[in-house]
Parts: C-alpha cells; sequence; structure tokens
C-alpha cells in the first residue's frame, strides 16, 4: 500500500500523538482519581452537575481532556488501520477525520451540557 | 553404542514448498549448519543454502530455525534441538530463492534509501577527525557500528511483515550510526529519508529485534534516537 | 502469516497497547454520547446512570478503567523510552505498568458503590 503522507506530515502526526498523550496522562490520571471519589454513594446526574455544574474550572479541563482525545485516538487508530487492514491510505485519512471530528461535537456537546447542568 | 539421531525439517521448494525430513546423527559439537551441510553432502545434494565464514562474523548463514532467526553457524544443537527434532526454514520477509536461500535485494536496497552511506566532508589534504573515544556520539556510533547485515532483526520485526516498505531495523540502525558521525555531511538528507511512517516512526518498539540480533544490537534504541532527531528537524523547518 | 518467536515482554506489552486503545477508542464515542444527552434528553441521561449502578455494569466499569490505566502507563513507558534515556530494566517498567493498571482497576471496583 502507497502511503502518499509526505514525511514532514507523518512526522507532525506522530508528534501531536505524543503531545496529545502527554496532556491526556494528566487528564486520565485526574479523571480515574475523581471518578473513584465520585462513584461512592452511586452516580447520577445531580451528582455529576453538584460537581461539574457552572465551574469554569472543570469545563476547561474537560474541553482540553476532549480536544486532546480527539488528535489522540484517530492518529492511533490511523496506525492500526494502515498495519492490519486493506483499507487504502486515503480512505483510512478520512474515516480518521470523521472520528476526530465525532468526538469533538459529542464531546464539546456533552461538557457544555454538563457544565449547564448546574448553577451558573 | 548407537548414534541418536536428530529429526531435521528443511524447507524445499519457493514461497510454495513443503518441509522435509531428515535424519541426522547428532555429534556432541555440532551447529545447526553442521546439520545442514551434513544434509546437502551425504543426503540430499539438492538442497540449497547459503553460507561463508562459518564462525559468525559474516552472517551469510541466517536462516529461521524452530520459529527464531539465528545465525546457524553459531546455534549449538543443544540449545535449539526440542525432543530431537529441529525446523530450519528461510529467513522470514524475504523471498525466497530456493530452499534457505533468501533474496536479500530488497533488505540493501532498504539500506540504500535509508541514506545509510557515508557522505564526506574532508578530503585527503585536510587534517584526521580527532574524535575521542570516550566522546558522546562516538559512543552512540560504536553502540551500533557492528551491523554485519546479517537479516535476523530484518526477518523478525513485525512492522516489516505489516508494512513492505518499512525500512527495518538494520536500516535505520545504520542511519543512527552515521546521524552520530560528526565526520558526514549527508544529515539533512539522512532525516528526510527516514521520517515518516515507511521510516522511523513507523517502530512500535515490540524490541523482537533487540531480542534476536547475534551481535547484540539494539535497533530500537537507534530508531527511537532517530524519532528524537527527526522531530527536531521537522520543529526546525529543516525537514 | 508465518508464526515468528513473540514471546517476549515488550511484544506483550505492544499487544496490550495496541488492544486496550482500539477497545478505548471503541467506548469513547458512546461515552460522549451518553454524556452529551444531558444537554438533549437529561432525563435519558439519568435513566441510563442509574442503570450502571448494576453489578454487571460496575464490573465492565472496572474492565474499562484497567484497559485505560494500561494504556496509560504503558504509554508513559513508551514516551520514556523514546525521549529519555534508555532503561536496561525494560521488563520491570512492563510489570510495573501491568502493576499500576490493575491497581488502578481494583480501586475503582471496591469504591463503585
Amino acid at each position: 500500500m502507497n502511503i502518499n503522507t509526505s514525511a514532514k506530515t507523518e512526522t507532525w502526526l506522530w508528534l501531536g500523538q505524543r503531545l496529545s498523550a502527554v496532556v491526556l496522562a494528566v487528564c486520565v490520571v485526574v479523571h480515574i482519581v475523581t471518578m473513584i471519589f465520585a462513584m461512592r454513594g452511586g452516580l447520577s446526574t445531580g451528582e455529576i452537575a453538584g460537581r461539574v455544574g457552572g465551574n469554569v474550572w472543570w469545563l476547561t479541563f474537560y474541553g482540553l481532556f476532549v480536544l486532546s482525545v480527539s488528535v489522540h485516538a484517530p492518529i492511533g487508530i490511523r496506525a492500526v488501520l494502515l498495519e492490519s487492514t486493506p483499507i487504502s491510505a486515503r480512505r483510512i485519512g478520512l474515516l480518521c477525520m470523521i472520528f476526530g471530528l465525532f468526538i469533538i461535537v459529542f464531546g464539546i456537546k456533552a461538557v457544555i451540557g454538563l457544565y449547564q447542568l448546574g448553577p451558573v | 553404542m548407537t548414534t541418536e539421531m536428530l529429526r531435521v525439517s528443511v524447507w524445499r521448494g519457493k514461497a510454495d514448498g513443503e518441509f522435509v525430513q531428515y535424519q541426522v546423527p547428532r555429534q556432541e559439537n555440532q551447529t545447526v549448519l553442521d546439520l545442514v551441510t551434513y544434509i546437502q553432502r551425504y543426503l540430499d545434494p539438492t538442497v540449497s543454502y547459503r553460507f561463508s565464514c562459518r564462525v559468525g562474523v559474516c552472517g551469510s548463514c541466517a536462516m529461521t530455525v524452530n520459529g527464531k532467526a539465528r545465525w546457524t553457524c553459531r546455534s549449538h544443537v543443544a540449545n535449539v534441538a526440542h525432543g530431537g527434532h529441529i525446523e530450519i526454514r528461510p529467513l522470514e520477509s524475504l523471498p525466497v530463492v530456493k530452499d534457505l536461500v533468501v533474496d536479500m535485494t530488497t533488505f540493501f536496497d532498504k539500506w540504500a534509501k535509508a541514506k545509510g552511506s557515508f557522505e564526506p566532508t574532508r578530503s585527503r589534504h585536510d587534517d584526521l577527525a580527532s574524535i575521542t573515544s570516550t566522546d558522546r556520539q562516538r559512543r552512540q556510533v560504536d553502540a551500533g557500528i557492528e551491523c554485519i547485515g546479517c537479516g535476523a532483526c530484518y526477518a523478525t520485526c513485525d512492522v516489516v511483515k505489516w508494512k513492505p516498505d518499512y525500512l527495518g531495523p538494520a536500516a535505520l540502525n545504520r542511519a543512527w550510526t552515521l546521524a552520530n558521525d560528526v565526520r558526514d555531511g549527508g544529515n539533512q538528507q539522512r532525516l528526510r529519508a527516514v521520517a515518516g511512517d515507511d521510516g522511523c516512526l513507523g517502530c512500535h518498539s515490540q524490541q523482537g529485534c533487540v531480542e534476536r540480533c547475534p551481535q547484540k544490537l539494539n535497533p530500537t534504541k537507534a530508531i527511537a534516537g532517530l524519532k528524537r532527531l527527526t522531530v527536531l528537524a521537522a520543529i526546525k523547518g529543516d525537514l | 502469516m508465518k508464526k515468528t518467536n513473540r514471546n517476549h515482554p515488550t511484544y506483550w506489552a505492544f499487544l496490550l497497547h495496541r488492544l486496550s486503545g482500539v477497545l478505548l477508542a471503541m467506548f469513547i464515542p458512546v461515552h460522549l454520547y451518553v454524556l452529551s444527552l444531558a444537554i438533549t434528553d437529561g432525563a435519558a441521561l439519568d435513566t441510563f446512570l442509574r442503570w450502571s449502578t448494576t453489578p454487571m455494569v460496575k464490573v465492565l466499569e472496572s474492565g474499562l478503567v484497567i484497559l485505560l490505566a494500561a494504556h496509560l502507563t504503558g504509554g508513559l513507558r513508551l514516551l520514556a523510552l523514546e525521549f529519555c534515556a534508555w532503561m536496561s530494566w525494560q521488563k520491570t517498567a512492563v510489570a510495573i505498568s501491568a502493576g499500576l493498571s490493575l491497581a488502578a482497576g481494583l480501586l475503582f471496583f471496591l469504591n463503585a458503590g
């Protein structure tokens, strides 16, 4: 299969994945620890609202989280698809971009939605 | 006293072929290459195989022995025979010419593609370059320079199997030793050649190459170094 | 596909990292879609969250946490390998990664309601 992207593009994609990985490392640790505490006594929309609703810091945090995932996951999946499927490189690029867009759209929707649940 | 016999399965044919079993008398000091030589001399003269030095300095005799890429001249039968049976087939990821012989053209083409050759910057009229043996970059070169191009790492690398254009551990390891050679002037072209998915960025650090290298080299480490260099070059706008 | 010898720790680490990555990539869209119901259909979100308190879901969620922690710790190992001085203690790093992942999952499971 001929991967038509230039060396420069490939290098920036690789770097983007590594940089987003570093951001995600921090975000994921915070997220797991938060979830461990939040899960106590059960999770409900009210509980989430109490925590993140109206809170600009959580809004920023989860916004950053979503954007980092939208960079990291598609580039990662791209490598997997290129190496283990016969799908053309161009189609894979398209699929991954759509994947990234989906994450941004629904992720930001979720982040804003949860923010708006609480006191403003 | 009866001689113990080894069952040796040897790949016969090309990509399409079959394993043929031979019974070879076992000896106390015997390498896998000895087995193949015995077969070809006394049992079946039509077996094709490659060797040269027989003493572990040329890399010509590399084959897949019981699933692992090895120098057959340095593989003692006692270390590889499992239950009296040894399976010998050609190196993987390279076209089979016949039986145990593979076509190494792609392997060396990729070496060239990775700009794995020295680009001089001095002439005979200049002084010799003065590089101490403790120099940091010199140490990086020393760590990887003993590659003799046997192909064991290439045959083992999963990424080579998944991406036919991937330059592979040996070519990239050589590129890294040259990138650290301060006398070399071709590094910009070289980094352009090894950047990208078919180059160093395709490595996922599984380290099969490290496991199999008979010289105990570390291509994954070299490739990690190339990753850093290419990223730096991209940031500086040199790619 | 001919079988090469893959029986070493750094290969298993790669496999786990790739597998966890793919599974997480399949989970994320679902996760974000469900949470986005907070805007469109808050009642649906609440129903979903109540359903997620069932024991089966707790187990699955803990599994997800293990996958996430495994991908994270494996990724950190890779970042160290690619950007820092080479670690000769590779196998230990793999073991530590695995250990931390399981610990995270266990902590989650024990606290999950």
